[in-house]
């Protein structure tokens, strides 16, 4: 199955024809193989999924990877990263596991600044268990757990995230593949919590191909990514709901110690366990 | 006197469980084996804590109805043992806040006059305690010096004023046995999985194992052990597998609540063969029950979490020396057969504290897994006739890793096939059936007592120190199954023979393992149960087993 020395497997791909994935999917690929080409072994590279349409990219993508349950990819790479500093570790996550189910994980992950990457492709709507609203779909969604609309309003991702201390935050979307492809390898380049929300259409529940295609547009070269208050502003231009347009690229980018550099020992401190036991009992005696 | 026993108590705050160390430790020193049991309500300062120190020339694991000296920081600790108190029992008090007939110590002019804070009350009413038990002072002085970090002169000169002011009631004799450690179960656990290999340890804090993860994060910050503590028990299970996806052995800890929440990752440890070990201290449930009390009710809990059919070891040691050396056998045992091992203690083990004879040269090295070969042909679920595949992590040169949740072909790729799901049924299974080989050369059921009896008690975890110490006195044999999954069954009935009374002692209502044992075609005769969070003592135990028919 391995054989294959590029970065597709040869694992049937079974997502609808249309899915926003598939850009998702290329997007991906491209970016993994830039950060390749500049020096990292395939081998330091690990991804981990969750569950949902989006999570096949585990059986999809040629490198390794956990594929997790629904909502908990986010402490997977926590704890790989924290583990092997020395590996690139990249989270796709859907909007029902980053926001919904493993949302308290996502907010945790921010805060510490652990050195992950986290893409959510953000369809709006749950796929595989055929067509319910998520924390991201807009108020009043008629899905099939809400047939008279829902009746809350939507997550900003973007503001959490803001709020919560993660040091990249970026929108893309899956009708602007080029752009994705940018935030993405920036993404993975950033030492710090990347998160970026990728706007992906659902063809099969939630084609939302003419509103994106309509409303967004590209960060420009007046946006500075260093600007907190600036970005935060940005990210609230669009609430996810009502119809405004929709800024993709990097809102905020800053650097501040990550978890791992945080918990890094001083080399030399490896224990003599049979040592340490002894001196453990002696103390106790 | 071949034995003796202490209580101390007063309110949470005033130092009750170190006092109770240092009475134990002294104990040690005089060449005793000691056990103490710890007592405390789920509040932080205020209400009732009582510890409850034995020592006696053998091994004990289990306290008595009554004490011979009872250590009173204030009228509750009098007013709520009066049970325990007989003509015999010596009674020292703090007379500020005590009436009492006994040993009375004005403590809050003696910590004035050495301008001591009230917390070293405790040290004041030891130094009484010794001087009555006729300690010398020497042992006193030594047993300070080793186990107070803080302020020691000032405890010393309190203590000594305790032990002048006393008068000697009894001499507890001195034995020339070298002293032994004082461990609690946790640390037991944490010591044991440091010697299995431990190199991260996992755990959000629930009572009765926040102190096995306060005990290894002191580890942790002088050395390469990696300790964290996370958002909550789901995030604790699943970092313990991305740990152990990068070949970090890795353990967790909590208790029945926190277990909740871990087990669709148990479950997804089962089916991505990332193995895992679960220290699981069990306490008064359903839900938040009784915090800081101690049950058995968690055994099928333990054998059957999670979703789907996998292989799982689970161990319940009894003592401190059996957490120490099931824990090490776990670790090595999850990682051999990468499944998941639950290492089921409870309360009383967790915070009791046990002299500790070190078990280090009775434990065999489990022989690991031969790596993978690296390269691009690497299968992380390759089927073999043990259904254990060598393992690889990542990084390795060439070599793609992919581990995964859903049913997967050898290669770790979702499939959804009917043979290939068939398949790598039968492989776990095998794991288990290869598990189970390993565990028949391990001592996996212990036994006391006599052997030939023809009543005969079962019982399981911390319950065997009671259980042990009855039977002796009532000619009876003790059968005590430490591992529980796969269940060594074969091993049970070799050593429980076929004997006219079958009787299981365990602390829960429903007999969850006599049913354990009726699966395993094994029939009790009687039962005790105990359900209010307290451990048998030793008196009300033999009662309770004489009024069974």
């Amino acid at each position: 199955m391995m054989t294959d020395r590029g970065l597709i497997t040869d694992a049937q791909n079974t997502w609808c024809p249309g899915c926003g994935n598939f850009v998702i999917q290329f997007a991906l690929r491209d970016a993994i193989q830039s950060v390749i080409d500049s020096g990292i072994e395939r081998e330091r590279i690990v991804l981990v999924t969750g569950i949902g349409c989006h999570a096949k990219m585990a059986d999809y993508l040629n490198v390794n990877s956990f594929y997790s349950i629904h909502g908990r990819t986010v402490p997977v790479a926590t704890a790989i990263k924290m583990a092997r500093p020395d590996l690139t570790v990249i989270c796709c996550a859907g909007d029902g596991d980053a926001y919904a189910e493993g949302l308290d994980h996502l907010v945790f992950a921010a805060k510490r600044n652990s050195d992950i990457t986290v893409i959510v492709h953000n369809n709006r709507v749950y796929g595989l268990t055929t067509g319910q609203y998520t924390p991201t779909s807009p108020l009043g969604f008629r899905g099939r757990s809400t047939p008279g609309g829902t009746r809350e309003e939507p997550f900003n991702p973007l503001e959490i995230m803001l709020s919560s201390g993660a040091t990249y935050v970026a929108r893309g979307c899956t009708r602007r593949k080029k752009n994705l492809e940018k935030v993405i390898g920036e993404g993975i380049r950033h030492r710090g919590f990347a998160f970026i929300d990728v706007l992906q259409v659902c063809a099969s529940y939630f084609n939302l191909s003419d509103v994106y295609d309509r409303h967004v547009y590209e960060l420009g070269e007046g946006h500075r990514e260093d600007n907190f208050s600036g970005a935060f502003e940005k990210a609230r231009e669009w609430d996810y709901n009502s119809e405004s347009p929709i800024s993709i690229g990097i809102f905020y980018r800053t650097l501040r110690p990550t978890l791992e550099e945080r918990m890094e020992k001083p080399p030399g401190q490896i224990m003599n366990r049979p040592a340490l036991i002894t001196k453990i009992l002696e103390s106790r005696t | 006197m071949d034995e003796i026993s202490v209580l101390i108590g007063g309110r949470a705050g005033d130092g009750i469980n170190s006092a109770g160390l240092i009475v134990a430790h002294l104990f040690s020193q005089l060449g005793y084996q000691a056990y103490m049991y710890f007592d405390y309500p789920s509040l932080i300062k205020g209400g009732h804590n009582f510890t409850i120190i034995r020592a006696s020339r053998q091994k004990v694991g289990a306290f008595r109805a009554k004490v011979d000296f009872l250590l009173a920081l204030n009228q509750d600790c009098l007013d709520l043992h009066t049970a325990r108190i007989d003509a015999k029992t010596v009674v020292i008090c703090d007379s500020s806040r005590v009436r009492a007939e006994g040993i009375c110590i004005p403590i809050p002019d003696i910590l004035k006059e050495e301008h001591a804070p009230p917390v070293m009350g405790n040290s004041c009413i030891i130094g009484a305690f010794a001087r009555a038990a006729g300690i010398g002072w020497e042992v006193v002085e030594k047993v300070l010096t080793q186990n107070i970090r803080k302020g020691l002169d000032q405890n010393k000169k309190v203590a000594r004023r305790g032990f002048d002011m006393a008068r000697g009631y009894v001499t507890v004799p001195v034995h020339d046995s070298p002293p032994l450690p004082l461990l609690s179960g946790n640390e037991a656990i944490g010591l044991g999985l440091l010697h299995g290999g431990l190199e991260a340890y996992i755990a959000y804090p629930m009572t009765p194992t926040s102190n096995l993860l306060h005990f290894l994060a002191e580890v942790g910050e002088g050395g390469d052990l990696l300790v964290f503590h996370p958002e909550n028990e789901i995030a604790v299970i699943l970092m313990a597998l991305g740990m152990g996806y990068t070949g970090k052995k890795t353990a967790v800890g909590t208790s029945g609540g926190g277990f909740c929440l871990m087990t669709e990752g148990l479950s997804l440890s089962g089916m991505n063969e990332i193995p895992v070990v679960v220290v699981l201290g069990q306490r008064a449930g359903p839900s938040t029950g009784m915090p800081t009390y101690t049950a058995q009710s968690d055994l099928h809990f333990a054998l059957h979490a999670g979703q789907g059919e996998f292989p799982r070891l689970v161990v319940a040691p009894g003592d401190a020396e059996q957490a120490f050396f099931w824990s090490s056998l776990s670790l090595q045992l999850a990682w051999k057969f990468q499944v998941p091992a639950i290492i089921l203690c409870d309360k009383t083990l967790c915070e009791g504290y046990y002299s500790f004879s070190d078990p280090r040269e009775t434990i065999p090295t489990i022989q690991p897994q031969p790596p993978g070969i690296p390269g691009t042909s690497y299968l992380r679920y390759k089927v073999t006739d043990d259904g254990v595949t060598p393992p690889l992590y990542p990084p390795t040169k060439e070599t793609v890793i992919k581990v995964n949740g859903y049913t997967h072909d050898e290669a770790g790729i979702t499939t959804e096939k009917a043979e290939l799901a068939a398949l790598m049924v039968e492989k776990r299974v095998r794991k288990g059936m290869a598990l189970e080989r390993e565990l028949a050369l391990l001592p996996t059921v212990s036994r006391y007592g006599d052997p030939g009896a023809d009543s005969m008690i079962v019982c399981w975890g911390s319950v065997a120190g009671v259980c042990r110490e009855v039977a002796d006195s009532l000619g009876m044999g003790v059968v005590q199954p430490v591992v529980l999954a796969p269940f060594p069954k074969d091993g049970v009935k070799a050593v429980l023979g076929n004997p006219e009374r079958v009787l299981v002692v365990e602390e829960n209502a429903c007999g969850q393992m006599e049913m354990l044992l009726a699966c395993h075609g094994i029939r009790a005769s009687g039962r005790v149960h105990k359900y209010d969070g307290r451990p048998f003592t030793v008196e009300e135990l033999k009662e309770r087993i004489a009024g069974v028919p």
